[in-house]
């Protein structure tokens, strides 16, 4: 294995290449799965800082261009919300 | 006419202009924002800026920003700070939450997003060390909040970005110990990329960061050669004492509302990635959904405002607010004004990408 790979690549959720790669290698084939199998992307940042690197990745080890990844889904809110600020809701 | 305000998110050079021209014509805008402060990135921009005379070539990009503001306060637009636009749903309704302690939903008649753009980041040993920072990052705290994050500084990537803040960073008293850009040609403007040349900073081209090393924080990088197909060349390691390394590897335009809001998207390499589509008006394909500035692919803040101006004029054209002939007059005259911005080698380039964009967006 090489060395490198211990790098993390999400630094919210501390998940390394080398569980990333792993996932691929395992069948996930989206920014999606990974982020379900590794939790790469569902830290505080929601992906802002590491969803480029996951796409390149999965770039390298399935050998495509990533104009032809799925882009990864987006759900509300897409940035942390305190409880507090949801529990007072004015319409 | 609509009782419903128009929303603009983000209150940068374009999401500015664009409710400039929406208030101007008489249409209700809301404008928000999460910083404390509007303006986006303009405050942070203390070179001057380049085009011809219209496009205020030759001001600095703060002085762009406070007369943007001005004309706002003029126009007395209501601009909601602070708030942070967590969605958006299918029905046009943005939730938005105010000083992280109220969110509420606001209910628009257009949505125009101007959300901007992401920074990419860069992964490499040692890359989560103190010490290693995004330019952008570097940039504001330096000229906004005027801390030098450290004394001996390496880039990465000799794009306009990296070679703007390097050389801000040398004004503000650090050594700029050198530039490394993995392809074989420098990324920048001349102008920009000459101010450090001459100043005496080492360029390395098919050079990228090996790995970064230090106890508490960043005391080291190794940088190493890179062969035609972007790989290391052995031997070719050199290891320099930095405190700082910026990262000005590209930007990614901010598409998450724009996908809640269930615009297509599309990959242009040249506009920084995924981006959403538009057309001639910069309307997504959601009717009632503008996209503008970086987050409609990733320009320069000139671009961004001529940019918001059309959605602007558009966005108004469509509540009823501005007729035929003034939609059309205004947004030809806009037009004229973005292709001219689109021009020369830099420009030409996201000229073409652009007009592919439109092509697409037709061709749906």
């Amino acid at each position: 294995m090489n060395p490198d790979e211990e790098r993390h690549v999400c630094r919210c959720e501390e998940v390394s290449e080398r569980e990333i790669r792993e996932a691929v290698k395992a069948g996930a084939r989206t920014v999606t799965e990974i982020k379900r199998w590794t939790r790469a992307g569902m830290g505080i940042c929601q992906g802002r800082s590491c969803r480029r690197l996951v796409e390149r990745i999965l770039c390298e080890e399935l050998g495509v261009s990533p104009a032809t990844l799925e882009p990864p889904t987006t759900r509300p809110p897409i940035r942390p919300v305190s409880i507090r600020a949801v529990c007072r809701e004015e319409e | 006419m609509a009782d419903k305000p128009v929303v603009v998110v983000g209150a940068g050079p374009a999401g500015l202009c664009a409710a400039i021209e929406l208030k101007k014509a008489g249409a209700p805008v809301v404008l928000l924002d999460e910083n404390d402060k509007p303006g986006g990135q303009l405050f942070k921009q203390i070179h001057k800026f380049f085009g011809s005379r219209e496009h205020k070539a030759g001001t600095r990009g703060f002085d762009i920003g406070t007369g943007l503001l001005d004309e706002s306060l003029r126009l007395g637009i209501d601009v909601r700070l602070k708030t942070e636009v967590v969605g958006v749903d299918p029905g046009l309704r943005v939730w938005a939450v105010e000083d992280r302690g109220r969110s509420y939903l606001l209910e628009a008649s257009r949505l125009v997003i101007a959300t901007g753009a992401t920074e990419n980041a860069l992964s490499f040993p040692g890359w989560t060390l103190p010490g290693v920072m995004t330019a952008g990052c570097a940039q504001t705290l330096v000229n906004v909040y005027r801390v030098l994050p450290g004394k001996r500084v390496l880039i990465i990537g000799s794009g306009n970005v990296g070679v703007i803040v390097g050389y801000q960073l040398m004004q503000a008293g650090a050594e700029v110990v050198g530039v490394v850009e993995a392809a074989p040609t420098l990324g920048g403007y001349g102008v920009h990329t000459a101010k450090l040349a001459r100043a005496g900073v080492p360029f390395h081209v098919r050079t990228t960061v090996a790995r970064a090393e230090g106890g508490e924080s960043l005391e080291r990088a190794t940088i190493v050669g890179l062969d035609d197909s972007f790989k290391p060349l052995p031997g070719t390691e050199r290891t320099l004492e930095v405190d700082t390394i910026c990262l000005a590897v590209g930007l990614t335009p901010s598409v998450e509302l724009p996908s809640l809001a269930g615009c297509a998207t599309t990959y242009v390499p040249e506009l920084g990635g995924r981006m959403p589509l538009h057309d001639e008006y910069m309307r997504s394909s959601v009717e009632e959904v503008y996209v503008v500035g970086d987050t409609a692919g990733v320009e320069e803040a000139s671009t961004a405002m001529e940019e918001g101006r059309l959605a602007g004029i558009h966005a108004a054209w469509s509540l009823g607010y501005l007729d035929d002939a003034a939609m059309e007059a205004g947004a030809a005259e806009t037009r004229r004004r973005l292709d001219a911005l689109r021009q020369g080698v830099f420009g030409k380039k996201r000229f073409d990408a652009k007009s592919r964009v439109l092509e697409e967006s037709h061709n749906r």
